[in-house]
This record gives C-alpha cells, structure tokens and sequence, in this order.
C-alpha cells in the first residue's frame, strides 16, 4: 500500500510527455490489433454461446441473433457460388434450420460457428448445384465431447479470428484467388496453379490452427 | 484411427478444393478415405474448412426476404434432437466413406479381373473423374503408365513401390502428366488401392494400351 501510494506520488511529480519511437509504435499498433482480435474473439465466444442456447433451451431469441447475422452472408456466399437469388434465399434458410436441427453436434474446441455454418452451407451447394453425393471422413471414435474444455475453445475461437485477420490482410488479389476458390471458380489445377502464393502467406495461421486442433483431437 | 506412419499426405490443392467442395465425386471419395485414416489431413482440412467459413463471414451480407426468420422458425421441427451414437470404426480395413460405396469391407467387393494377376472393382459416382478398388497380386507390377489428368492411388492394405518412393496403408501418391510409373506390389502380401483419375491412364506399351481398350482403365 505504502509502495503504491510512493509510486502514484513519484508519477505525479515526474510529468513526462511520453516520446513514442517506431519500436513503440509497433508495438501499439500490436497491441491494438490484439485488442481488436480480443473483441472478435468475444464475438465468436458469443456465437458459441447462442449455438449451446438453441442446443440446450431451444432458445428462439439466440437462434434469431445467429439468423441476423449469419443467413445474410450465407445468401451472398451462395449467390457468388452461382445460385440464383431465390434458390440461394431458400439455402440459407435451410442451413439455419439445419444449424438449429443439428446444435448438438457442434464442437466449439473443433471448429468457429462460422466455420460449421460454412460446412453445412457447402454441403447443401453440392446436394442442390451439383447434385451429388458428398464423401465424408467418417467420425473421430472420441468425439465430440459432451462438453468441450472452456480454455480449448476459447483458443480456436482465437485463432480463427487470426486465421480471418490474416486472410484480410492478403493483398487484394491473392484475396481474390482464395475467394475464387471457395466460391467454385478454380478447378484443382487452377488452385494448385495459381493459390500458391497466398496460400504461404495463410499457411503459417492455418498451421498454428492445425497444431491445436490436432491436441484437442489426442 | 491414428496411423502414425503415413508419410505421403493430401497436398494443399486438393484440400482446399475437398473443402471448397469443388472436386469430382471420384477425388472426394479418396480424399474422404485418407482423411479418415490420416489425423494429419483430418487437421489440415480443418483449417481449409476454417478458411472457407472467413471466406463466408467476408462476403458482403445480402438481405433475407423479410419474412424469412419466421418461415425458418414454422420449418423448425418440434422433434428434439438427440446426439446419434458416436459411429465406431468397424474392423477391417475399409474407412466408413469407402464403406458406403461398397456395401461392407474387402470381402464384399465384387472383383473383375483386369490382366495381369490385376482385379478392379469400378465404383459408382458421378462424371468427372472415375474411383475403382485395384488389388495387385503381391510382387506384381502395374504395367508402366502414364497420366492425362490427376491420379490419386490411396493405399488400403499392403504396400507398393515405384520409382519415386515406396507406399504403404494410409499413403497416397498423387500423379499428373510428369509422372510415367511402374508401380510393383510388394511381396507378402495383396495391395489393395483406391484409386481415382479425372482422365484415362496412358499406357506405355502396346498391349497394355490394347487391354484398356477392354477393361477401361
């Protein structure tokens, strides 16, 4: 207590007019981009949270949150895959209504709500747009867990958001090749082509992503 | 499943297009296989999957009809949803994605022989690209080929050796137009393979171009 009270009084006594160099700068601007990413983490945790509220109290108010946001994007991300604007209308309500069909399989420690309502939303593209049939890898015999550990949640939730940040951060046009990707406008020897460049760029994030993600799996 | 000793893995491309959802039926399959054998893929794929989920999140919202929320809600089920059993992997050596294509493990395959001491057993998916079970007698060779498009070879029992490495269960070699091979069973025991092409193979040697007139390969 004497110490504080010895320390308040010496900065009060020392005004000093804080000098930033470019070293401090950057590490500001860090600082502030952890700031940033913190928020969206919280966003994401968020997420989590109305996703466990629909599984758990079939939570109508959490489920429209999660509606608002994300059929939106849903629409626009199957409209730029090639759906016409009503049958992309009519996907992205099915895949909120899968969302909240299925909210008991989603595992926060494996994946971001944004990540598995990606999933779904490309399953139904593939079903309706291609109509085919879609292999999956079958199941981890240890997953997923009845309730998933807060830290390792969390941790993913981050990390994602990296992963985005620095997606984000690509210079325009390498951007635009991932997007191109994802939206079904490269081929596989067009990606393997042409997203080499971006792809070194993420693969740091998508590693990092990996090795949490293959320590939640053991 | 955790195989610690796969040592030829999915490249890049090829998970970013199983997570984009842009490959042939055929490559899916394969993809879908190795990853259930592979955890290193598994993990892979996740953060391809991630990429795609930023990708969504990006896209500049478009507005939803403005009744949309209340008709999402009237298709909602009443039915609660329970968690299915969690899916055991069954004993044998075919993965549960393969499985569906099958109808059951290795004894459940209808071989066709195909010369050479060769089976195959075509299995069914849309155009694209083509996905066949290959058994390979032990210490038989594939007769050397070339490739128009991409082959994808999964190794699902036994091991095979070509010029550029040896492949063992959970490998998978993947091959374009650079790459003429003769791949050689090793002794001991039967390789089985999944193997899938978006083009025909190309055969080095006359005969062996004469039988894919009839055993379609």
């Amino acid at each position: 207590m004497l110490n504080e009270t010895l320390t308040f009084a010496k900065a009060d006594a020392v005004p000093v007019m804080p000098v930033y160099g470019k070293a401090s700068i950057a590490r500001m601007r860090s600082m502030g981009a952890r700031q940033v990413t913190a928020e969206a983490t919280t966003k994401r945790m968020a997420w989590v949270t109305q996703v466990a509220a629909v599984r758990d109290r079939q939570d109508k108010a959490a489920f429209a949150e999660l509606f608002a946001y994300f059929a939106p994007r849903v629409k626009s991300f199957l409209m730029k895959s090639g759906a016409s604007p009503d049958m992309a209308e009519e996907c992205a309500q099915e895949v909120m209504v899968t969302l909240w069909n299925k909210a008991h399989l989603f595992d926060p420690s494996k994946a971001s709500v944004s990540t598995w309502i990606f999933t779904i939303a490309r399953n139904r593209r593939i079903d309706i747009l291609r109509k085919q049939k879609r292999p999956e890898p079958e199941d981890l015999p240890w997953g997923p867990e009845a309730e998933p550990d807060q830290a390792d949640a969390m941790g993913l939730q981050q990390e994602t958001e990296q992963l985005g940040e620095a997606l984000a951060a690509l210079p325009a046009e390498q951007r635009k090749l991932i997007e191109r990707a994802y939206f079904g406008e490269l081929s596989h020897s067009e990606i393997a082509a042409e997203t080499g460049l971006p792809l070194g760029t993420i693969k740091s994030r998508i590693r990092l992503a990996l090795e949490r993600l293959r320590h939640t799996m053991k | 499943m955790t195989m610690n000793k796969i040592k030829h893995h999915l490249t890049d491309a090829l998970l970013m297009g199983y997570a984009a959802g842009t490959l042939p039926e055929a490559f899916n399959l394969v993809v879908a296989t190795h990853i259930s054998m592979c955890d290193t893929c598994r993990a892979a794929l996740a953060g391809y999957d991630a990429v795609g989920g930023e990708v969504m999140l990006d896209s500049d919202p478009v507005s939803m009809a403005e009744d949309a929320l209340a008709t999402a809600m009237s298709r909602i089920s009443a039915t609660r949803f329970t968690a299915p059993a969690k899916p055991k992997r069954a004993a044998g050596i075919f993965p549960a994605p393969l499985r569906e294509y099958t109808g059951g493990d290795l004894d459940s395959v209808k071989w066709r022989r195909v010369g050479g001491g060769v089976s195959q057993m075509v299995l069914p998916t849309a155009s694209g690209a083509s996905v066949r079970l290959l058994r390979i007698p032990a210490g038989t060779a594939v007769p050397d080929h070339g490739h128009r498009g991409l082959e994808l070879t999964l190794v699902l029992q036994g091991a095979f050796v070509d010029e550029t490495d040896r492949f063992a269960a959970g490998d998978i070699e993947i091959a374009n137009e650079d790459l003429n091979h003769t791949p050689v069973a090793e002794a001991g025991m039967d390789c089985i393979c999944l193997a899938a092409t978006d083009a025909p193979l190309r055969f080095n040697g006359f005969m062996p171009r004469l039988a894919q007139r009839f055993i379609g390969i």
